[in-house]
């Protein structure tokens, strides 16, 4: 149980158990080894490339680019490779207006969302948890069901819906409360309409479970002391469902922020949002050099909400225990 | 002059025909979907009373005190406090403050924040929260404690700090649910105390919520026993142990032999009454009974005499067999199973270190009491 | 005051699961619409379901999605169910704090850059873009998935039941087949459902991941929904949507009906 595995680098130790046999042992390293590689080797180590490629050039052939360095022929060209390392795409990509631009408008657009989200996915939420215990777990599924149902599909139902000759206008015109056709397929609010039905179930169900488990005497008890509802809601429920809100904050803005089939579907080609931009640079442009240097930038603006919601999910994990 | 059990404090305004009650519950029916909480229940609660309500889980108990602190509404009858109607009156207006069986500390308030809430919600200024705050630390012991985080405390301190806080706004009323619930049995014994040093201390009227007896005894001034909505005796400890209303009090306050049978004669004093077996026992405290009726004569364990031989002055002795000994310390308990089968229970104080008379399992023995030593039930 | 809030909650309710279903109810109701716009009712009929079953590159798409789905699903499965394991299991290890970001990342990584990723590591190591890759990066991004719902149902498990089996005699490889594996076996199938519809519903990371031959539906749709919107791709998604739909509610009933048995079994016993 002393030495460690060459891969993964690990020391299996169960946390608790009686002592364990030689091929238990095997067991036991073996079911944390098998996952480890596996996202080592998928998850990890992509990453690592994609570093690698966003500072090679770019290069008209296939693949179209040029490695700047190569570990099959051996360690005098990684070094020679090393020297060759350069952040041109990177200067690229600050040079250009459009990308600072794209990513600017990704994370507003993402922000605004993910406001809007919460301001939709809250009263749910807590009228769920405020709902007799019997009908909550059929509430809970009603929310996760339209998750079950392909995203593509969700994002497409709107273009129907959005188009200027589309079901929102033609209701809203019979009933006579424009009388132009509103124009909101292809522009911006129609990527955060997009955005807030599509993440909706994923703000609404941390919410609900931080709002459920609430000990209801606590509201009692405000109230008690002198509280009306509406200021022990503010002073005892939203504190309390803090963690949530902040959980759904972080599960909505961070796929949003680099979300390429909405603004595609439903924002048209005038709206900006780099999640596209990406997916043009590499399947249009052909040009991967940049579209890796795209995606580590986007990857490191959202360094700082995963690495929270990380944290947030550990403890957790550890509350749990 | 003789007296019923013990005397706690001199403070009995329900026998003061002129004394105004402060809490009054007139005819309050509680109806869940078609459950019947609380039924039809009238009861006064007088003002600095410690007054405990007392039943098994699911008695009607708590909806009480949650009608009283404004969480539920009557479906029918109304609550009156110090002559004041409560109907409608929403619990942040209510002059009632609760301490909650969870305690319900906000977790995200330190201690002085929880125990500010309160005087913070009526707009009392910045300095004068701080200082009643001082106070209510100081009057709970737990000054150093005051800028942690509930969930850094003791289950003891939680509680305390609790009580703190529902206190704090000096209401006309605590209503205290199940108050020492969570605590384990040393640390409950101490806080019943401090309960009762701080009621007096602060001249409020507390309404407790129990199930447990012992602590109902200690406590209060009067104890209402409950069972299926309704009250079924309201008492001073002594009267609710020693003179139980009907068997289901007797049954439910401590342990108690019961010997039903039909009383055979009486005369002014006293009841004869036979029981299936066609033994018969002499008692007093028969009340209004009339001969032939059907009664049950209850007496309580510590005054039953257990002996090998049949004492020789017994009015009432009844022939078994010694079937069960359990040696407590301070007394012992014996089960004896007499001749008709009806098993007794009998405990005697171990006043000595040695005993004069000691019995075994399937020895012979006789119970023996006195006439006086146990009341007649006709409900 | 009780009541003004409920109906405030009742209100809010409804009008969020409006919200939620309303595009879904649309876009069913129009796949049955006779008219080849798509907005404007044109009377009923079922022509644009039975021209789908004739576009030989929808049924061809659907076929890969199906297989793709259902092996992925099995191996990622596995593969999360065993990192759920360490996860709950074993507390110190070195990279312990390395393997739990990389488990929770995924659940959160826009996909294009996951997408992209996989696909330089594709080229970089020589493997053709097909059936086989795009297989392989489904079990990778579902795989986490599946490691969170199965570690959720771990963490309020019994350790001691596994204890009683080990001190009844039965050793640890065992005590797991026959103990904790049904006992966590519903976690470990609804993880499957939830890796199997990711993967019959992913585009973005299908779209870097897959090559020639192996066209997913959802790339289909896409491919067909760029260039508008049509009866028959409403029909496609109606289909879907029925597939899914069904199972969810079925596996809720199942589960449903399994939970009042067990409340009346209890009852019983309780009575008895």
């Amino acid at each position: 149980m002393t030495d460690a595995t060459a891969t993964a680098g690990t020391v299996a130790t169960p946390s608790s158990g009686p002592p364990t046999s030689f091929l238990q042992s095997i067991v036991n390293r073996l079911v944390i080894i098998v996952p480890y590689v596996w996202l080592l080797f998928f998850f990890l180590i992509p990453f690592v490339i994609v570093f690698k490629i966003s500072l090679s050039d770019t290069a008209r052939a296939m693949p179209p680019y040029v490695p700047t360095f190569d570990i099959s022929k051996g360690f005098g060209s990684l070094l020679a490779g090393l020297r060759e390392l350069d952040f041109e795409n990177y200067l690229w990509l600050a040079g250009d207006p459009l990308y600072f631009n794209a990513y600017i408008s990704s994370v507003v657009v993402a922000a605004i969302s993910t406001v809007l989200a919460l301001l939709v996915g809250y009263p749910i939420a807590y009228g769920m948890a405020r709902a007799p215990a019997t009908i909550r777990p059929t509430l809970l599924m009603l929310v996760i069901l339209p998750f079950w149902t392909s995203f593509l599909i969700r994002v497409y139902a709107w273009i129907g819906i959005l188009k200027p000759e589309g079901l929102l206008n033609q209701f809203l015109l019979s009933v006579g409360v424009i009388s132009q056709p509103l124009v909101i397929l292809n522009t911006y609010a129609a990527i955060f309409i997009g955005i807030v039905y599509s993440y909706l179930p994923f703000m609404v169900l941390p919410l609900y479970s931080s709002l459920e488990k609430m000990d209801h005497s606590l509201i009692e008890a405000a109230q008690d002391l002198g509280c009306p509802p509406i200021t022990a809601f503010w002073k005892i429920t939203f504190p309390l469902s803090l963690p949530g809100v902040v959980a759904g904050c972080l599960l909505v803005f961070i796929p949003a922020a680099g979300e390429f089939v909405i603004p595609d579907l439903l924002g048209g080609s005038r709206t900006l949002m780099i999640g596209r931009t990406l997916w043009n640079e590499f399947n249009s442009n052909g040009d991967w050099p940049v579209a890796s240097a795209v995606a580590v930038v986007l990857l490191l603006i959202l360094i700082v909400p995963i690495v929270l919601f990380q944290h947030m999910q550990a403890k957790a994990q550890e509350q749990g225990r | 002059m003789k007296s019923l059990g013990s005397i706690r404090r001199k403070f009995a305004p329900w026998n003061d025909p002129d004394a105004k009650p402060y809490i009054v519950f007139e005819n309050v029916t509680k109806k869940f979907g078609d459950f019947i909480a609380v039924n039809d229940l009238s009861l006064a609660i007088f003002e600095r009373e410690f007054f405990a309500l007392l039943g098994a889980s699911g008695c009607g108990k708590s909806t009480l005190l949650r009608m009283l602190a404004g969480f539920e509404e009557p479906t029918s009858g109304r609550i009156l406090l110090d002559g004041q109607d409560l109907r409608g009156i929403p619990p942040y207006r209510r002059p009632v403050n609760m301490m909650f069986q969870s305690y319900a500390l906000f977790p995200h308030m330190t201690v002085e924040k929880n125990i500010a809430f309160g005087l913070k919600q009526e707009g009392m200024p910045a300095a004068e929260i701080d200082k009643r705050v001082a106070e209510m630390l100081r009057l709970v012991k737990l000054e150093q404690f005051a800028k942690r985080k509930p969930h850094q405390l003791s289950g003891g301190q939680r509680q305390r700090v609790a009580l703190a806080r529902s206190v704090a706004k000096r209401p006309k009323v605590l209503l205290l649910d199940e108050p020492l619930g969570a605590l384990d049995k040393k640390l409950r014994e101490e806080t019943q105390f401090e309960l009762m040093d701080l009621q007096q201390e602060l001249g409020l009227t507390f309404v407790v919520v129990t199930h447990d007896q012992e602590e109902a005894m200690t406590m209060a001034d009067r104890i209402a026993i409950m069972d299926k909505g309704q009250v079924m005796q309201v008492a001073t400890p002594a009267e609710v142990y020693e003179a139980p209303a009907s068997r289901f009090v007797a049954n439910f306050v401590g342990n108690v032999n019961m010997f039903e049978g039909t009383v055979a004669d009486r005369t002014q004093d006293t009841a004869r009454i036979t029981g299936a077996s066609g033994a018969q026992i002499l008692v007093e405290n028969a009340a209004d009974t009339v001969a032939g009726a059907d009664v049950a004569f209850a007496i309580r364990p510590e005054k039953i005499r257990v002996s090998s031989k049949k004492p020789a002055d017994a009015v009432n002795a009844l022939e078994g067999e010694v079937y069960d000994i359990a040696y407590l310390g301070d007394m012992t308990v014996y089960h004896v199973r007499l001749d008709d089968g009806q098993m007794v229970r009998a405990s005697m104080l171990n006043a000595t270190r040695e005993i004069d008379d000691p019995l075994t399992w399937d020895d012979r023995a006789w119970i023996s009491f006195r006439p006086n030593a146990g009341i007649v039930l006709t409900r | 005051m009780n009541t003004v809030w409920s109906r405030f909650n009742i209100a809010s309710i409804v009008l969020g699961f409006a919200f939620l279903y309303l595009p879904i109810v649309l876009l069913v109701v129009f796949s049955f619409n006779e008219s080849k716009l798509v907005t404007v009712w044109g009377g009923f009929s079922t022509k644009w379901y039975v021209s789908l079953f004739h576009n030989q590159g929808l049924m061809d798409a659907a076929w890969v999605t199906i297989r793709v789905g259902l092996i992925s699903a099995t191996v990622a499965t596995v593969l999360g169910t065993l990192a759920a394991l360490t996860l709950t299991r074993y507390t110190r290890f070195k990279g312990r704090l390395l393997f739990s970001g990389m488990v929770f990342a995924p659940l959160v990584m826009p996909e294009v850059i996951t997408g992209l990723s996989l696909l330089l590591l594709f080229v970089a190591v020589n493997l053709d873009r097909g059936f086989f890759t795009l297989t392989l990066a489904h079990i990778t991004f579902s795989m986490c998935f599946v490691a969170v719902v199965v570690q959720s149902r771990l963490l309020t498990f019994d350790r001691s039941l596994e204890e009683a089996a080990m001190d009844l005699g039965a050793p640890p490889v065992k005590t797991f087949f026959q103990i904790t594996l049904p006992v966590i076996l519903p976690a470990i199938v609804s993880g499957w459902m939830l890796a199997f519809t990711l993967s019959i519903d992913d585009l973005v990371i299908s779209s870097f991941t897959s090559g020639p031959g192996a066209t997913t539906l959802p790339m289909k749709i896409y491919s067909q929904v760029r260039l508008g919107v049509t009866p028959e791709i409403n029909a496609a998604c109606t289909i879907l949507i029925g597939l899914v739909a069904t199972g969810v509610v079925i596996a809720s009933v199942v589960n449903k009906q399994r939970e009042v048995q067990r409340l009346r079994d209890e009852q019983i016993a309780l009575r008895g």
